[in-house]
């Protein structure tokens, strides 16, 4: 989309269209909730740690759901957990996504069949943005996943009536 | 010491036609009434030659050996037979073991808690609770401890049925 595209070198101005300000803004620093569920966990710690480094993508641990943009399902959901995490969730400002990372949270993974106290799939309790698959998915996956939702933002309109 | 001459030192202070020493792979099992558990086992814990200071584990057990009945959806449910508890012993003095075995009836599966004798019992009762319905009596606080307070079943007896919804929540899949 390019931000500076239109840019007056002498005057410090830059004409942009205001979705695209905007969307740059937000897709710039998706600050995530410091939420971990199971081995998910681990892996998306591995994509924050300095190797795979969230940083990069504006992606910071926020350990409040109030101050949050991004929320990842990071492992197993269990039903007593779901409760919480809809809570979580219903306490993130707008705008807020939400990556489902993984099988089980996705579907509910190895547990689909006879898990009787795990959720099959987040997207039962809330609406999810992205998927990743993967058991666990690889740091790769996870940043593959983010950069997809960063897409979807760029394509956001404040303007246009949404659909 | 093993299980036989534990069963020998019983003798001086119960009568020990009620117990059953039942031979397994890893070893000795001894069987006893739920009504003499408690005695028994601070017996086991006071007395010098024993010193069963250490609850290893208590573990509850659904045996299945009841009458299986077919449900019109193709289910089954378990009338009759017997649950059961296990206690895994350890005494640091003399270091050995003995696994008590307490049979109980599925239909009312009542047994005295060993809270009292050892502490470590706390969260083993409330977790056999928890999954198979085991009620502990005397136990201080006696509520579930793994799964939600308002959970409905006891999830690893063998004819649990998974509930169609959980406070709104499909849970099938």
């Amino acid at each position: 989309m390019g931000i500076l595209d239109k840019e007056f070198t002498e005057s410090n101005i830059i004409i942009t269209k205001f979705d695209d300000l905007m969307n740059w803004a937000r897709l710039s620093s998706l600050w995530q909730m410091t939420f971990g569920l199971a081995c998910c966990a681990i892996e998306m710690m591995a994509t924050s740690a300095s190797h795979y480094d969230f940083d990069r993508f504006g992606v910071i641990p926020r350990p409040s759901p109030r101050q949050a943009d991004i929320i990842i399902i990071s492992g197993t959901v269990t039903l007593k957990m779901a409760l919480r995490i809809k809570r979580l969730y219903e306490q993130m400002p707008e705008p807020k996504y939400v990556i489902s990372m993984g099988s089980c949270a996705t579907c509910g993974g190895p547990y689909w069949n006879h898990g009787y106290h795990v959720l099959k799939g987040i997207d039962r309790v809330i609406p999810v943005d992205v998927y990743v698959p993967g058991c666990p998915p690889r740091p790769e996956a996870l940043l593959e996943g983010l950069l997809k939702l960063q897409e979807k933002i760029r394509n956001e309109s404040h303007v246009k009536k949404q659909v | 010491m093993t299980t036989t001459e534990i069963l020998e030192i019983l003798k001086e202070k119960f009568s020990v036609e009620q117990f059953e020493i039942q031979s397994n792979i890893g070893g000795e099992i001894l069987i006893v009434p739920s009504n003499v558990l408690l005695d028994l086992c601070f017996f086991l814990r006071d007395d010098e030659r024993l010193a069963f200071d250490s609850l290893m584990n208590l573990s509850g057990v659904d045996l299945a050996d009841g009458e299986k009945k077919k449900l019109e959806d193709g289910s089954f449910e378990i009338v009759g037979g017997h649950l059961a508890t296990y206690y895994h012993l350890h005494s640091f003095k003399h270091n050995h073991k003995l696994t008590l075995k307490v049979l109980l009836p599925r239909e009312n599966p009542v047994v005295p808690s060993v809270e009292r004798v050892w502490r470590s019992a706390d969260w083993h009762e409330r977790e056999a609770y928890d999954l198979f319905g085991i009620v502990f009596e005397g136990h201080h606080n006696l509520k579930r401890i793994l799964l939600p307070d308002d959970w409905d079943g006891y999830p690893l007896r063998k004819d649990y049925k998974v509930q169609e919804f959980y406070q709104g929540m499909k849970v099938p899949y």
